[in-house]
């Protein structure tokens, strides 16, 4: 299952659907990476408003994805995180690390333009 | 009541189908949202610890009866390597393949009841439940 990637300005956005195979998390994250470098986005949001379960594959295939845009400049932000899978995560015993995480897109958009306003204050 | 799902696992698109066919019944039975989350979240970490150990493995889905509470049995067994030792696996953190190590610790919180066999060079079989609140 391809999943496609969004360009909304300075940001990229992926937002995943149900029935990811562990393949199609594999791929996605390999797109998502290299689509930051090759898009320049200051910003990536990965959104699983659609997803009915976060398992432990699926948790560390997000920090990985999140670490490895980290490593390439990129801050990303998992937005849409349902409430029963909050329940089952937290229940399971997963965290996702130092991840950001917003209620939804909006938000998540919303905290990638803070950090950057930030991070421009910042380095004058 | 209704019949058993027996799945045969082997690869990721087995543990998907697994999931979806335990949710499937677990609604059928009743059980609220929340609760479908939880119970196909810990077929999920079962049946990739099947794919990840043992390669091939079978899992079962049946309804259950516990005086007037209704509830959905989970049998998942392998003839894999087996666990050497299966206190060590159920503590959060280990795990011998690079995962999480949450899988057998963190299902058994995601249900009611958990009960785990292995025997070294035999295989495991893992049997969950979890009744309607």
């Amino acid at each position: 299952m391809a999943v496609p990637l969004l360009k909304q300005g300075d940001h990229l956005i992926i937002s995943l659907q149900p029935g990811l195979t562990d393949k199609d998390w594999l791929k996605l994250g390999d797109d998502l990476v290299e689509g930051v470098g090759k898009f320049r986005s200051k910003g990536a949001i990965i959104d699983i408003t659609a997803l009915d379960l976060i398992d432990s594959f699926a948790a560390r295939t997000l920090r990985s994805i999140a670490y490895a845009c980290k490593l390439r400049g990129t801050e990303t932000v998992v937005v849409g995180i349902q409430p029963e899978v909050a329940f089952a995560m937290v229940q399971l015993g997963l965290t996702l690390g130092s991840i950001m995480t917003a209620l939804d897109l909006e938000e998540g958009l919303a905290l990638l333009k803070k950090q950057a306003k930030e991070k421009g204050t910042r380095g004058r | 009541m209704e019949d058993e799902i027996k799945i045969g696992i082997k690869s990721d698109e087995d543990v998907l189908n697994a999931r979806q066919q335990g949710r499937a019944l677990a609604a059928q039975l009743g059980f609220s949202s929340v609760d479908l989350t939880l119970i196909s979240t810990a077929i999920s970490e079962i049946a990739r610890n099947i794919v990840s150990y043992a390669r091939q493995g079978e899992m079962v889905f049946r309804p259950d009866r516990k005086n007037s509470r209704k509830g959905i049995v989970v049998i998942a067994c392998d003839q894999g390597p087996g666990i050497p030792d299966i206190n060590v696996a159920m503590q959060d953190g280990y795990s011998t393949s690079g995962s999480l190590g949450i899988g057998l610790p963190g299902a058994r919180r995601l249900m009611d009841d958990f009960e785990i066999v292995s025997e070294a060079g035999k295989g495991t079989c893992v049997t969950m439940k979890k009744w309607v609140r």
